[in-house]
């Protein structure tokens, strides 16, 4: 057989006609998108649960949530995707929790981020790692 | 995959003697202690002893126990199962009127709960002794009674419908007729399946039955079993109807695939369902 | 515009004063994210649903902005607290200007 693994990658990849982009471009966009929902402020931890499978089964359809008790807002970034947002959820007053879900797509393995407003005005931000893997056959 | 080929090309060399030998069957169950529920309250079997025809195997599993707690849980609430949206858009078109005759499904078969069992006894022989798929049966209806163009095998009209009727025979068992006017289909059906196609030299059981449970690259191979279907895959984002997962799995053998809707699918569809028999027929699953 | 755009919405029939309940949806939309090509190598123009909302009886429990990140048929799970009986308004924004909407009632008991 001499379709290697990195050919087979490439085909997935390639199906998906992802942009290519390099490193500093994908952090600059990163950046960009947390400037605009924070204005520039600092980045706490605490107090918001980010919840994701470590294996995505298909990176097509992966399974988000988010919890942050207290929360006005909670944005979700996929940084390794050809653009990092992947949503906003803003809570109303007639809202029974801070929590969220919802289904995503992840070009490829990588940290996703969450960033909650909390009431008071601070920010915190939570990362976790997804491992997106390709079918068996190369699908 | 490199690991795969490898076994592959060994058990070419044993030949069919590996093939016929009892002692090769695979008993090992995939999600020891896990059950599938659906909306709390509708236990699905997903695991039964082999059908006494199917000496390959010792057990049976439904491709729900193969995968991720998250892919799982998809199918466990109709409200999370993104395929309930073609079961919704099938039950709509039930009643929709269609073709020359000014008829819809239901001006001659009334409620869809008149379709209760019919998916799990497909494929059928039908009264002129042909073998035929759900498809078939719904494209008969759409285009003699009708006066309607036949639905496309993998259109989204076509899955909607197969859908809707799916979820009428929800919970029960796969009950596919393999002996007298089936016989002849089942037999080729079963010589199919242990066929070895495309330039990788894999048969439906090189991977489904003497490795299921096993690793290709990350994902866990299944038996193949199709109580499940129609299918809403995570990789294409529609309805997979079980010709289409016939194509592509043949396809991926390196081989010229069989076209959705032509007989060696058919007999296929027949011999794969008898090997569920007695699982539960899920309505519409989610795989990835 | 995108075809068949229908919602799919779970609300229970009835909760108590002070029930948190969970709420499902889900809707057939293809969430054309802009960074796909067709068979001539086309770029194909993004078209997706850009914003969701929620409202209980006039007052906001969720609003949310959706990218070309999420997955087709989007599905979205939150939670709403019920003070009174009434009624749940659903609604999804399309970028072709399209708006989708659902209702569903709940009763106390």
């Amino acid at each position: 057989m001499k379709l290697s693994r990195r050919d087979a990658l490439a085909v997935g990849i390639g199906g998906m006609a992802l942009a290519v982009l390099a490193p500093a471009a994908y952090a600059a966009a990163e950046d960009a998108a947390i400037a605009t929902f924070t204005g520039g402020a600092a980045l706490g931890t605490g107090g918001l649960t980010l919840t994701l499978p470590e294996i995505a089964e298909n990176g097509n359809t992966v399974p988000v949530s988010v919890d942050a008790p207290g929360a006005v807002a909670i944005m979700i970034l996929a940084p390794g995707n050809p653009t990092p947002e992947v949503a906003t959820f803003n809570f109303g007053p007639a809202a029974g929790s801070q929590k969220a879900g919802t289904r995503m797509r992840l070009a490829k393995t990588q940290d996703v981020i969450a960033i909650a407003k909390m009431s008071d005005g601070k920010f915190v931000k939570v990362t976790s790692t997804v491992k997106v893997t390709i079918g068996g056959c190369g699908g | 995959m490199m690991k795969l080929r490898k076994q592959a090309t060994a058990m070419m060399a044993l030949g069919l003697l590996a093939l016929s030998v009892g002692g090769m069957a695979r008993a090992a169950d995939p999600d020891p202690g896990v059950d599938l529920v659906i909306n709390g309250d509708t236990k699905l079997v997903t695991r039964v002893p082999a059908p006494a025809n199917i000496p390959g195997l010792k057990e049976v599993y439904s491709g729900w126990l193969f995968h991720d707690p998250t892919t799982q849980a998809m199918e466990t609430d109709d409200f999370s199962n993104p395929a309930m949206l073609a079961v919704d858009a099938g039950n709509a078109a039930w009643s929709t009127v269609m073709g020359t005759e000014g008829k819809s499904c239901a001006s001659c078969h009334n409620g869809i709960d008149s379709m209760k069992g019919v998916r799990a006894s497909m494929p059928k022989v039908n009264k002129a002794g042909k073998l035929w798929s759900l498809e078939d049966y719904i494209n008969d209806c759409v285009t003699n009674r009708m006066g309607a163009k036949a639905l496309g095998w993998n259109s989204n009209e076509m899955s909607g419908l197969t859908s809707a009727i799916s979820m009428q025979s929800r919970g029960m068992p796969v009950d596919v007729a393999t002996d007298g006017a089936a016989a002849p289909f089942w037999k080729e059906g079963e010589k199919l399946y242990y066929t070895r196609t495309g330039l990788l030299e894999l048969s439906c059981a090189s991977c489904h039955e003497m490795h299921f449970g096993d690793h290709v690259r990350d994902e866990r191979l299944s038996q193949g079993q199709i109580n499940g279907f129609p299918v809403y895959r995570l990789k294409t984002t529609n309805m997979v109807s079980i010709h289409n997962r016939f194509y592509g799995c043949v396809r991926d053998t390196r081989a010229e695939s069989y076209k959705e809707g032509t007989d060696p699918l058919r007999e296929l569809e027949l011999y794969v369902a008898s090997r569920g028999n007695g699982l539960s027929i899920e309505g519409v699953s989610v795989r990835p | 515009m995108a075809s068949n755009v229908t919602p799919r919405v779970k609300v229970p029939a009835t909760a108590k004063v002070g029930d948190v309940i969970t709420i499902k949806t889900l809707i057939s939309h293809p969430m054309i994210s802009g960074q796909t090509k067709d068979k001539d190598g086309k770029p194909i123009p993004r078209e997706i649903i850009n914003r969701f909302t929620c409202d209980f009886n006039g007052k906001n429990v969720i609003d949310m902005t959706l990218d070309p990140a999420i997955s087709t048929n989007p599905y979205i799970e939150f939670d709403a607290k019920i003070d009174a009986a009434g009624d749940f308004k659903f609604t999804w924004y399309d970028d072709d200007g399209s708006v989708y909407s659902d209702s569903k009632t709940i009763a106390l008991g």
